[in-house]
């Protein structure tokens, strides 16, 4: 059997690596080569070399929407995380209806990112109109209306999460704890929170991730808008592909380094949880 | 043993099956070179993608020729261009919208000055060239833009005490429109109306009317003074006051506060004149179809030029031009070009094609083919009475505007001077000094 396997192995996990190479690897090869070309459509494309991540460096938008999707991606991953855990500690209490309550807040997870920001764009102009005002009407009311949006979106699945690991801590420790003289407070700290570790992990890497990668929801919220003050990287990277002639190569130039930041974030941050798992 | 055999080899077949599924995927389809050609157009006008479906239909039917046509959604013209025109079976027919648009395609525009499109054109000069001075991008559509007015409403006004006209053609200049706007806005209760102007609205649905078409009339006014034709490196900002003028009446006398125009639409627009509920309107002949059918009666709808107060507007007749343009793709098969060609010429001469243009899409066409068809379309009849009238039709410079980041960031310093955020400064900051930025930035490379 294990000597077939040797000779035959190309056959089997052929068809897989194929479709790896044609789903993943080729378009990386060639959004990469491209961020060192300079074209209008990808099958015609020229070198130039480093032009295009000259250019970048002279585009004051992209940096803002570097910082702007830094800001943003922080302040939800602690929103996110926090709220979340909350949650799900109060959730995994046996109560009644606490399932159904699990199950609306996980339902937001259901609706795609578009309609979800079409509809808070209703909701959040409706009350905003109150003073008057939009959404658009400057970066910061569109950067909290995305924060609150993502937010309750993205809440419940961390829920889901933090509930399977809180249900995973054997009952006999929070027990022992409390026969210990341990008030809530110190259990929490010192018994759940360490257990539940492998948990964060994963949520703060999703979180992280997701922040960075928005894309959906930022676009049919604000768009941009006003003056592409409240564009993140993702919608950057978009507007700089589709919405300027002759700049296909500095977005795609954007695209890669976008990459290179999102994967030295998630790594450190990975590195880093890792290390506080019990 | 032989069992083993049997099993290998099933294993085998069933994973090469797969393989081959695989691959068969990504295989490309070149075989299709067909003698005939055909035509596949990439539609850029959403508000007609049924009719020219429809008229595909009818040429294939009398022809045999296949039609295929696509129409990008609303805003996503460029976007969809991109990515089809990477595609092996590519458009053979698009449009750009003007020269800068054929600036991004000149690789792709093929030469047409052996086709009939060409030869009828009224005026073989609104064909935009190559560099060779080829015509390779034909205008189709002819349109027009000003402020379009609801005649019985301002006709109640007139009859109000102390109106400042009697009749609609005293408004002949930016003096006597803003004394008449200021005078509606201050009896909207009387006469009913939310407003004077509808909402200038700021989503990305409804910007382009001020980034693009209306700061092309001082950008008109000033070519005229300087002489410039074609797209300059810079420019001054002669008549940005006057643009000031008309923007601070526009924002100022409508039906919304100014610090709600960032989130309204053209659709808010729309409805705003469409349901009586404002006078005046700044868009063009192709709002007539959203407009239609509902408070307003045809006869009531007329379109006035849009005033800044540059001297000698009283000769001023409303804004038309075409950014409409057909490109027949360089890149496709001779025949499938050939067979684009002939479609195009079919769609001018053919009773079909010139019924569907004229009568259901409601163009008005820059060719001598279409001589005898007349626009049921008011807002057209109005500029041909403005025409009539010997008055000057204002040309769409607006298409020599850099890119369409400089409109952009033209439309977000007017949002924030009207909501009042930013200041007029950067607005002429981001006309003036920004053109010249993004003419360099363009042309790179």
């Amino acid at each position: 059997m294990y000597r077939s396997l040797k000779r035959w192995w190309w056959l089997f996990t052929g068809p897989t690596i194929a479709a790896f190479i044609i789903g993943f690897v080729a378009p990386f090869a060639l959004g990469v080569y491209l961020s060192f070309t300079k074209f209008t459509t990808v099958t015609k494309s020229r070198w130039v070399g480093l032009d295009n991540y000259a250019r970048l460096l002279s585009d004051d938008t992209f940096l803002h929407s570097l910082w702007y999707t830094a800001a943003f991606a922080l302040v939800t991953t602690v929103v996110i995380n926090v709220v979340a855990f909350a949650v799900a500690y109060m959730l995994v209490k046996k109560f009644k209806g606490s399932n159904l309550y699990r199950s609306v807040f996980f339902m937001p997870n259901l609706i795609g990112g578009i309609v979800l920001g079409y509809v808070w764009l209703l909701l959040l102009n409706g009350i905003l109109g109150h003073w008057a005002r939009s959404i658009t009407y400057s970066a910061t009311y569109g950067f909290w209306g995305l924060v609150i949006l993502v937010c309750w979106q993205q809440i419940g699945y961390m829920m889901v999460i933090y509930i399977a690991g809180l249900q995973s801590i054997p009952g006999e420790l929070i027990e022992s704890a409390e026969v210990d003289g341990a008030t809530p407070r110190q259990t929490l700290r010192s018994v759940i929170i360490p257990l539940v570790m492998p948990s964060i992990t994963v949520c703060t890497f999703l979180t992280i991730t997701n922040g960075f990668k928005l894309f959906d929801q930022n676009l049919a919220l604000t768009n941009g808008a006003p003056s592409r003050q409240s564009e993140l990287l993702a919608l950057n990277i978009y507007n700089t592909f589709y919405g300027r002639t002759g700049f296909e190569g500095v977005g795609q130039a954007k695209a890669v380094i976008f990459l290179i930041i999102v994967a030295a974030i998630s790594l450190l941050q990975n590195r880093f949880a890792r290390s506080k798992e019990a | 043993m032989a069992t083993r055999k049997t099993a290998k080899l099933a294993a085998g077949l069933m994973a090469g099956a797969l393989l081959f599924g695989v691959t068969a995927c990504s295989g490309s389809s070149d075989d299709s070179a067909d003698a005939t050609g055909k035509v596949y157009y990439l539609n850029f006008k959403p508000e007609q993608a049924d009719d020219w479906v429809a008229l595909a239909k009818a040429y294939t039917e009398e022809t045999g020729v296949q039609v295929d046509v696509q129409t990008a959604a609303s805003g996503t013209y460029e976007t969809t261009l991109k990515s089809e025109m990477a595609k092996s079976e590519a458009p053979t027919l698009f449009q750009v919208n003007g020269p800068v648009g054929l600036q991004t395609w000149k690789d792709y525009a093929a030469d047409l000055s052996d086709t009939e499109v060409y030869a009828q054109l009224n005026d073989q000069s609104i064909a935009l060239t190559n560099d060779d001075g080829n015509p390779v991008a034909i205008p189709y559509v002819m349109e027009t833009y000003g402020i379009i007015y609801n005649k019985a409403i301002l006709e109640d006004y007139i009859a109000t005490d102390g109106a400042k006209i009697t009749s609609a053609d005293e408004i002949t200049s930016f003096d006597t429109l803003k004394s008449v706007v200021e005078d509606i806005q201050a009896k909207k209760d009387d006469l009913g109306i939310d407003g004077a102007f509808t909402s200038a609205g700021f989503d990305s649905s409804s910007d382009w009317r001020f980034k693009t078409h209306l700061a092309n009339i001082p950008l008109y006014y000033e070519y005229k003074a300087d002489g410039i034709v074609g797209q300059p490196e810079s420019i001054k900002g002669t008549y940005l006051d006057g643009f000031k003028n008309i923007f601070d009446l526009y924002i100022s006398n409508s039906t919304t506060e100014p610090s709600l125009l960032s989130g309204k639409t053209i659709d808010d627009a729309n409805s705003e004149f469409a349901l009586g509920k404002a006078v005046f309107y700044q868009n063009g002949t192709w709002a007539y179809n959203d407009i239609k059918d509902q408070k307003v009666d045809d006869a009531d709808m007329g379109m006035l030029p849009i005033y800044i107060g540059a001297d000698g507007e009283e000769n001023q007749g409303l804004t038309t031009g075409s950014e409409n343009y057909w490109v027949v793709n360089s890149e496709a098969s001779e025949a499938d070009q050939k067979a684009t060609k002939d479609f195009l010429n079919w769609v001018i001469s053919s009773d079909t094609g010139r019924d569907t243009l004229t009568n259901t899409m409601g163009f008005v066409t820059p060719f001598k083919t279409f001589a005898d068809y007349e626009s049921s379309n008011p807002l057209v009849q109005a500029d041909a009475a403005y025409t009539a009238a010997g008055k000057t039709a204002v040309t769409w410079n607006f298409t020599t505007m850099p890119s369409e980041e400089w409109k952009n960031t033209l439309g977000q310093a007017m949002l924030a001077y009207a909501q009042g955020t930013g200041d007029w400064d950067a607005v002429r900051a981001t006309f003036v000094d920004n053109w010249a930025t993004e003419v360099e930035l363009s042309n790179q490379g």
